[in-house]
């Protein structure tokens, strides 16, 4: 019960004329700190999982507890809340506002938490884009930045309010190998120097040989004999 | 704040699109303003005229309803049924009117003038003709009728030098071929007759009015008509016209008498009025309502375009009300800022509007178009304006909330 993130025989199924299970009694445990890479080929359920452990889908069975809170009680708002406080998102695509600049994009967060005063949040939103690299494009917008620059700003983002766990979804699926091969080791960074647990969805077996677990799913269930070919 | 940042960076970013939805609620205001303008203007020119000239409130030797028998009174749950009782002969008039005068004087904000109206002929080289005979006292019925504002020749206060004095219409002074001067007879209904001196001549431009109407001393009409210390009429003006209503109730109510306000009087007209305003309103709020299919466009192309965002800001943590406030918020700016700009605009073609003139076909008197100016109109615009543009926001505001992120991460990945 230690587990930063735990999932108990989570079952995600889509009802239909053809009911579809995504993700099939799946069980895990994930402690602070850790950087698990969930691998398996497409279709296999990966997204699906990441969404259930980040509380943006709820599960048909089962249960997943947050810092040892079970959020299968929450309300919609309390789910929204708990995603807001403690976990941080990184998508394939970058998914930043494109009217907002960098900037604006990271404290984004910060202010819909309402906990800093916007010198606060801009200083600390300076402070991440500066940990990542891309301060001097603090004023740019989204559109003016290389794909690698774009997605450390999404990392960013999914910083700025101190979350516990970092979610990424294929977060290096749309980088050429040398932005990759640096979004890589930002994640690995935040989990053993930041003491952020990191879970991240990947095809790419170098970004998954760098993390300190690699869980395989096919076909919705967890498979520990799966390696990418 | 941020939701309020979020909705300008969406409008900003659609310059052209705005700019359309933004037209449609600055035109709407405008045409709302000047339509509304033009038609309450019209409405209150109509309004003044009426109650300028004619009475305020009409005190009448009537009642409104036939009086209680003596017997109904004293055995009102009587099994027997009392009808066709005759009314017993009296001589018609205001009983005590002094007293009643007396009272309605007491009142504050008001002017009094008894009046005793009679039927009379006229006659003048062999020609004969019925009038409306009104013995008036030429001091009171100056306060409360606009009559001697329409004496075109001699005056009204004639009649006090000449207890022979008659004043009448420019009707029945051309179909007589009379002149101030001129001597005619006057004859009553009893028989009474008397020549009389035309002392005054008045034209109001109603030709019934000018040609039936005739003004003469109270007491010379009390003689002729056999009616002595009688009035039938107390003709009053108010300060305040459009206390009319009450007034007059509370003229009935203490003595008794059929009072009839202007409006009661003209209840007709005022309801005509009424629709006509539904009417207009009607058709100028629809120029609003169809402004407003502009901004649920506009919004509905957002929320389609945006909906990426939308689900990465609700898996931030964003509430499905923070999306909705920041859709309706988008409205509610359109809105207000397309009010403060067609009001702008309303106001310049309302100054447009009363500088035209106009000659009306037959008419000698150029007028201006009527335009009224109340503020209660543009709050009303722009109260219809955001009520318009926020309810076009609402179902795209609704739909965004409603945006599921997962469904839209799954289909981007």
């Amino acid at each position: 019960m230690s587990g930063v993130l735990r999932a108990e025989n989570v079952v995600r199924r889509l009802e239909g004329e053809v009911p579809v299970t995504l993700v099939d009694g799946v069980s895990l445990e994930i402690e602070r700190g850790q950087f698990i890479a969930i691998m398996g080929p497409s279709g296999s359920g990966k997204s699906s999982l990441l969404y259930l452990l980040g509380l943006l889908d709820a599960p048909t069975e089962g249960r997943v507890w947050l810092d040892g809170e079970d959020s299968s009680d929450y309300g919609e708002d309390e789910l929204a809340n708990r995603r807001l406080q403690k976990l941080g998102f990184v998508f394939q695509f970058h998914f930043l506002l494109a009217e907002f600049s960098v900037l604006d994009n990271v404290t984004l967060p910060m202010r819909r938490l309402g906990e800093l005063d916007d010198a606060t949040a801009n200083a600390r939103g300076m402070e991440l884009l500066g940990r990542l690299g891309v301060a001097e494009q603090s004023a740019k917008r989204p559109h003016q930045l290389s794909g690698g620059q774009r997605q450390r700003v999404a990392i960013a983002r999914a910083l700025a309010n101190d979350p516990l766990i970092i979610l990424a979804d294929e977060p290096t699926g749309n980088l050429d190998s040398v932005s990759s091969a640096n979004v890589q080791q930002i994640l690995r960074n935040l989990a053993h120097e930041s003491g952020k647990t990191v879970v991240a969805v990947t095809h790419d077996g170098s970004f998954a040989s760098a993390a300190d677990q690699r869980i395989g799913l096919v076909d919705g269930k967890i498979n520990t004999e799966w390696r990418p070919v | 704040m941020l939701r309020l940042d979020v909705a300008l960076a969406h409008l900003t970013n659609r310059k052209r699109q705005t700019f359309v939805s933004l037209s449609g609620v600055v035109l709407g205001v405008a045409f709302f303003l000047a339509v509304s303008s033009l038609m309450r203007g019209s409405e209150k020119d109509f309004l003044k005229r009426l109650v300028d000239n004619s009475p305020h409130i009409t005190v009448s030797d009537e009642y409104r309803l036939p009086r209680v028998q003596p017997a109904a009174l004293r055995w009102n749950d009587g099994a027997i049924r009392i009808s066709n009782v005759k009314p017993q002969t009296e001589t018609r008039g205001i009983r005590g009117y002094r007293q009643k005068l007396e009272f309605v004087e007491s009142l504050p904000g008001l002017r009094v003038a008894p009046v005793l109206v009679g039927s009379a002929v006229l006659t003048f080289a062999g020609r004969q003709e019925g009038v409306t005979l009104s013995g008036v006292v030429p001091a009171t019925i100056k306060s409360v009728s606009t009559i001697d504002e329409k004496i075109i020749d001699g005056s009204i206060d004639a009649l006090a030098a000449n207890p022979n004095g008659i004043v009448i219409g420019k009707g029945l002074a051309d179909k007589f071929n009379l002149n101030v001067g001129s001597t005619l007879g006057v004859a009553a209904a009893n028989g009474t007759s008397r020549p009389m001196n035309v002392v005054g001549v008045f034209r109001t431009g109603n030709a019934n009015y000018d040609e039936t109407q005739t003004f003469v001393l109270l007491k010379r009409a009390q003689v002729m008509l056999d009616r002595p210390n009688r009035v039938n009429r107390f003709i009053i003006q108010l300060d305040d016209a459009y206390a009319a209503r009450d007034v007059a109730r509370h003229i009935e109510d203490t003595i008794g008498y059929k009072s009839v306000s202007w409006a009661e009087a003209s209840e007709d007209i005022v309801s005509v009025l009424i629709i006509r305003n539904i009417i207009m309103y009607s058709v100028v709020s629809a120029i609003l309502v169809v402004a407003s299919f502009g901004i649920y466009n506009t919004l509905s192309t957002i929320v389609m375009e945006k909906i990426r965002d939308i689900a990465i800001m609700k898996s931030m943590g964003f509430h499905a009300r923070d999306v909705r406030s920041i859709f309706l918020l988008e409205g509610l700016i359109v809105g207000a800022v397309g009010s403060i700009f067609g009001i702008a605009f309303g106001v310049g073609l309302m100054k447009i509007l009363s500088g035209i003139s106009l000659k009306p076909p037959g008419g000698t008197e150029v007028i201006n178009l009527p335009v009224w100016w109340g503020a209660e109109q543009y709050a009303l615009a722009a109260a219809f304006a955001l009520a318009s543009c926020v309810a076009a926001a609402y179902l795209p505001a609704r739909r965004a909330g409603r945006v599921h992120p997962v469904d839209i991460l799954r289909g981007m990945t």
